[in-house]
């Protein structure tokens, strides 16, 4: 077999799956032609359907859609700005978790606070909607030592949505999140602690001065995806914990997408036009952000 | 005292009395100690209690938990929950369906992620890193949820049970891993058998894949645990009640009161046990048990595998 006709058989082999990739990342890509067309669900598209930027135009000169636009970007931009500002919780829990000297008890709480990442968000709601429901646990626990006389609604309620959403975000994430930062101190020289202990430094300095600056660079990547991925919030954590009372603090980008071509007759085009809005910006934050860590570390990170 | 003269004292006093500095030093780590110890405590209790506050409700008198009363400890421990799950209309075919995709769709995950990641190691694949970009590319880009549903609608993935498995089936993250890890296993391996007369195909399931099989783990325990918890694609794609999984139909027991209201009458009237108010089903004994249900098979696994998840996330590290 000539080494040209066995590397086309290679790639016939692999070909049903480029395939898929085909059909179901790039082919999509496609459907951003609804966009500029008045496109209502059974009818297809045609020359006759095609509007230009109408969709586009309209989120900026239709007052109604404006005012969604600017609420629903408030929310995504608080919701995201939140979890940038506390992105380091992770680092440091990892931090002194690594300075608890009994290993059983460690390998304990690691493996409880990690155990939250792997369940589902509507097992989080779930969660929530039980511990923290009128008859939940927290309700009667507060009753019961007299802070409260009436149950608090924590789900039905307006109050702090950003930060409790930012809550259950880093109940789900951060002892995970705090893995890679324990493989990083895993990876520190001894010696160089060592070294700091015999010249007198306290564990508090070996921290500040060692640990600290040599996990910098994983969490330096972290926010560069962080700030990557600011406007992809995913909806699924807000899908679920939604409700009449809190929507309008809730409704992140990517859920109003949703909400938006879902709800009474689904617009499709306009949620298509801001997905694509969406991605154009997300694309130059990911550049950028990848340029920012080309010229601080010296290396990208896609 | 000048600041310096105060820095040079203490410094001598250190040298004088290294002892009485070294018992300080452990009084202050012995503080510090105490301190990250209960405030992790406090941590791993936030993350295990409401698991713990599920099950003891489930298990506990139905008029009880439902009241609020179980907060540390089962009272009146009873299983009649878990005997009325099989009442409740929907539930054992929505355990099916998250079963069936769990254990097809991570099959599939898993070949095709070391078929793939071996492919892309063979210098000979045509056009190799155009066609290796033009995956991993895929990892950054989302053409969005409307375009993705016309697209499956178009397919006719839409109310079809394959509409979990093969928009999944490609997963680049997985690919790389296994790239990376064929990359690692010695080029002579592979050439020794090639030499013996093994094809492309002889050498990956004979030679690769039984010596990739450590990373294959990993990505087996990440698919199935994405494949459980997956929900969206439910919500998008699936309207037909035979095709909804757990996950989606615990979604709506605590969100539809009506429709639950229905199941509580049926699964109460065609239990024996009904005229036993600690034993009768209420919203919250089918939601909870339910959620019990759903959560367990992760929290099973989950000890067992946690070294795999640390390997995957470490090396996930190294190439991210």
């Amino acid at each position: 077999m000539s080494k040209k006709k066995r590397s086309y058989i290679e790639f016939l082999y692999i070909l049903p799956f480029i395939l898929l990739v085909g059909v179901f990342s790039y082919f999509p890509l496609y459907g951003w032609v609804y966009a500029f067309h008045d496109f209502v669900p059974p009818k297809p598209i045609s020359s006759e359907t095609y509007v230009g930027f109408k969709w586009f135009i309209s989120l900026f000169s239709n007052p109604v859609k404006t005012a969604d636009v600017i609420r629903v970007m408030r929310n995504t931009l608080a919701m995201s700005g939140i979890s940038l500002l506390f992105s380091w919780f992770p680092m440091i829990f990892a931090v002194f978790l690594n300075e608890i000297k009994s290993k059983p008890y460690r390998k304990f709480v690691q493996t409880a606070t990690t155990l939250p990442n792997f369940i589902s968000w509507v097992l989080v709601f779930s969660i929530a909607f039980h511990v923290f429901g009128s008859n939940g646990a927290v309700n009667k626990v507060l009753q019961d030592l007299g802070v409260i006389t009436e149950p608090i609604s924590f789900l039905k309620s307006s109050d702090h949505v950003w930060f409790r959403m930012w809550l259950w975000l880093t109940w789900k994430n951060a002892g995970w999140a705090a893995i890679m930062y324990l493989a990083a101190i895993a990876g520190i020289d001894e010696q160089m602690i060592e070294a700091a202990k015999v010249d007198g430094a306290t564990r508090m300095k070996v921290i500040w001065h060692i640990i600290i600056p040599c996990i910098l660079p994983t969490y330096f990547v972290i926010v560069m995806l962080n700030i990557a991925s600011f406007l992809s919030n995913g909806m699924e954590q807000y899908y679920v914990f939604q409700n009449d009372f809190n929507r309008d603090w809730i409704e992140v980008l990517d859920l109003y997408v949703y909400n938006y071509a879902t709800a009474g007759r689904g617009n499709y085009p306009l949620a298509t036009a801001i997905s694509i809005l969406k991605s154009i910006v997300s694309i130059f934050l990911l550049t950028g952000a990848n340029t920012a860590s080309k010229l601080i570390r010296g290396e990208s990170f896609i | 005292m000048t600041e310096k003269a105060y820095a040079a004292t203490d410094k001598s006093m250190g040298k004088n009395n290294k002892h009485a500095k070294k018992i300080q030093r452990t009084a202050g780590d012995y503080v510090i100690s105490f301190i990250t110890y209960v405030v992790y405590a406090f941590f791993a209790f936030v993350c295990v209690y409401p698991f713990y506050y599920i099950i003891i409700n489930s298990i506990s008198a139905n008029n009880l938990s439902d009241s609020g009363k179980v907060i540390f400890y089962p009272m009146e421990i009873h299983f009649t929950n878990y005997k009325n799950l099989a009442n409740i209309p929907g539930l054992s075919n929505a355990a099916y369906i998250s079963v069936m995709r769990t254990v097809i769709g991570t099959v599939l995950i898993v070949i095709v992620a070391a078929f793939l990641g071996y492919m892309f190691t063979r210098e000979t694949l045509w056009k190799r890193k155009f066609w290796y970009r033009f995956v991993v590319a895929t990892m950054y880009f989302n053409a969005g949820v409307i375009p993705w549903y016309l697209t499956m609608r178009l397919l006719g993935l839409t109310n079809n049970f394959w509409g979990y498995i093969f928009p999944m089936v490609v997963q680049p993250f997985y690919i790389i891993l296994c790239k990376t890890y064929c990359e690692s296993v010695p080029k002579e391996l592979q050439e020794a058998a090639e030499i013996d007369g093994a094809g492309t195909m002889r050498v990956f399931w004979q030679i690769m894949l039984p010596v990739i099989k450590p990373i294959l783990a990993t990505i087996a325990i990440f698919a199935a645990v994405a494949h459980w918890n997956s929900f969206q694609d439910t919500l998008l794609l699936m309207t037909d009640e035979k095709l909804f999984t757990l996950q989606f139909q615990l979604y709506q027991y605590i969100n539809r009161a009506s429709s639950l209201k229905a199941l509580v009458n049926s699964s109460t009237s065609s239990s024996a046990a009904a005229a036993i108010l600690a034993q009768a089903a209420t919203a919250t004994s089918i939601r909870m048990t339910v959620t019990v249900v759903v959560v367990l098979p992760v929290m099973m696994i989950y000890p067992f595998f946690q070294r795999f998840f640390t390997k995957g996330i470490m090396i996930g590290a190294v190439k991210g």
